[in-house]
């Protein structure tokens, strides 16, 4: 008993710092902003509880759009980088020369910081002189240059691709991992029972791939919804507002025009959101895992 | 394992050229910003500024490579500042982490599984979400426009998925020789520092070296937001400098941008494996 209980001391003392790192750093601003959402705090000195005055103001016809945008623009995303993810792992996987380098090759845009990235990018998209606007023209797809990133419906496309971008690699060298775990046996049996390559992806790889995709997609969605750097340097949720989601918007509020109560208000929706994400996260894991103990 | 590669993976001659192409056409789109990143960056500012586009440059130089340090003096600060910060943020990581992945290996007690739970879930918010009592916090502690407003949210965000990584490292450990140690009358303390910490070497530089990695990446918003002292900028908030007024300097930008990932990129080269092992740990259930 008493053996037990200095185990479990030992547990707490283990436990205790980065318990209370996360608590003063994340849980604590966690309550705060809940508790800012129905104030009126700004930069003045005094703060007044104004109840749901907040979330009254937000819920307008310009926020439906912003959230319907932001679950647009997310469901895109992810689904690019899972499909192009996915793809790559599958190419990367291929018993070829040289795939010891191709692995090393994807990194890049996942290790380099991610505003480098995004810069290059952003010169990318430049209408007059950038590269993608000007190979456009040489080859005949477009007339005159197009200044990807000072139009809505450019612009909003031009973030994902750059949002894609990041993520892949991710992705990938997930997807690969997962695959590369796939028992070589199972394929040798279907080689040997006649199976060609094509029809053992879509048999043996696809079916047991399905766990490790749905985690990534999760994942993916949960970092894709929080995506801020990206927007914020290409287009700072311009022209007119078209690229703004959520994360954007709670920061052009809050930091931006110092809004804090309205902006916790806001953050307090993503935060919801999240949730909704998570817990359907953990009870699909929870579920594929009971079934893999059958 | 033999050299021979199993029959079932010997390709005809079309397939190697499907899968060639189709790793061509995955890696260009990946690579293409970096060589039109790297062209630029050769390319003088008239040439860059005029039109039809070119891809390759005319008379390029590294002159941009020289004339970067010029325009921003304070270039090398950025870098440094970016190591600094990115050095202090894994050794704190290290410190509160090893202890807990130990923690959550080894002893279930009531609410282990539910703590493990919060921890991962804190990965679900970014910083931008909780960006303003972050901000409060950081004006109380009295730490806005220095080192720490970058640092200290920065090692919150960092601790879920390295308690994660190590804990997995952790739980293959054979647990005999835990109890072998015990027996012998090791304390537990005793146990974790000469038992389990040398065998687990290999797995905390994996969390090391994503951690140093992933605060490298990562300082954007925390700088952007709670630092307005440009002696403090890590690199990605530096690279503004070459913002100008009127344009934007995009060849002493990318020059800059290639200098400052150098040493990024020498880890990758190095260190791939254990990055690759690092990433990938959750996803092969053991």
């Amino acid at each position: 008993m008493s053996v037990q209980r200095s185990t479990l001391i030992f547990a707490w003392i283990l436990l205790l710092p980065a318990v209370l790192y996360v608590t003063v750093i994340v849980a604590y601003p966690l309550v705060d902003t809940f508790i800012l959402s129905f104030t009126d705090a700004s930069l003045k000195k005094t703060t007044n509880w104004v109840g749901w005055v907040n979330y009254e103001k937000i819920f307008n016809a310009t926020f439906a759009e912003v959230i319907m945008r932001t679950f647009v623009w997310t469901f895109f995303s992810v689904s690019i980088k899972m499909i192009i993810g996915v793809f790559g792992a599958s190419m990367l996987n291929a018993a070829v020369p040289g795939r010891a380098l191709f692995r090393v090759l994807t990194m890049p845009p996942w290790i380099v910081p991610m505003a480098i990235g995004i810069f290059m990018w952003g010169w990318m998209y430049n209408g007059q002189f950038g590269m993608i606007s000007g190979l456009l023209q040489r080859f005949g797809f477009i007339d005159g240059p197009v200044a990807f990133l000072a139009q809505g419906s450019t612009a909003f496309w031009a973030t994902i691709i750059t949002d894609v971008w990041i993520g892949v690699p991710l992705v990938t060298l997930y997807m690969l991992a997962a695959m590369q775990s796939i028992p070589q046996d199972l394929y040798e049996a279907a080689w040997t029972d006649g199976a060609g390559r094509f029809y053992r992806f879509r048999r043996i790889t696809l079916p047991l791939l399905i766990p490790s995709l749905i985690t990534m997609s999760m994942l993916s969605l949960i970092a894709t919804f929080n995506s801020f750097d990206i927007i914020w340097i290409l287009t700072r949720g311009g022209p007119s507002g078209e690229t703004t989601t959520m994360i954007i918007d709670t920061y052009h509020t809050a930091i931006g025009s110092k809004k804090y109560g309205e902006g916790a208000a806001r953050a307090v929706l993503i935060c919801i959101f999240l949730s909704i994400f998570c817990l359907a996260y953990f009870r699909v894991t929870s579920r594929l895992s009971s079934g893999d103990n059958r | 394992m033999s050299t021979q590669p199993a029959m079932v993976n010997r390709y005809r001659w079309y397939e190697l050229i499907g899968i060639y192409a189709g790793i061509l056409a995955f890696l260009t789109f990946i690579l293409a910003p970096f060589v039109e990143g790297f062209l630029v960056s050769l390319k003088p500012l008239s040439q860059l500024f005029s039109s039809p586009y070119r891809f390759i440059p005319q008379n390029g130089s590294f002159e941009a490579y020289r004339t970067m340090w010029v325009s921003v003096p304070g270039f090398a600060r950025y870098i440094f500042n970016s190591f600094l910060i990115s050095t202090i943020v894994t050794a704190v990581v290290l410190t509160l982490v090893v202890p807990a992945a130990y923690a959550f290996a080894r002893f279930k007690f009531k609410g282990s599984g539910h703590l493990l739970g919060a921890f991962l879930a804190v990965n679900m918010f970014s910083g931008a979400v909780l960006l303003i009592p972050l901000f409060r916090l950081m004006r109380s502690f009295g730490v806005l426009n220095t080192y720490f407003a970058i640092i200290v949210p920065g090692v919150a965000f960092l601790i879920p998925s390295a308690i994660w990584l190590l804990r997995t490292y952790m739980m293959r450990i054979p647990k005999e020789l835990d109890e072998a140690a015990f027996v012998d009358g090791a304390s537990h303390f005793y146990t974790l520092r000469r038992v389990i910490l040398p065998i687990a070497m290999p797995g905390i530089t994996v969390v090391a070296i994503t951690t140093f990695i992933g605060s490298y990446a990562q300082q954007f918003i925390y700088a952007l937001t709670f630092n307005s002292k440009t002696e403090y900028a890590p690199l990605p908030v530096g690279l503004f400098a070459y913002f100008g007024r009127q344009e934007v300097i995009w060849n002493e930008l990318m020059a800059a941008s290639f200098v400052g990932i150098a040493p990024a990129m020498i880890v990758i080269f190095f260190l791939q494996r254990y990055l690759v092992s690092g990433l990938t740990a959750g996803a092969v259930k053991q």
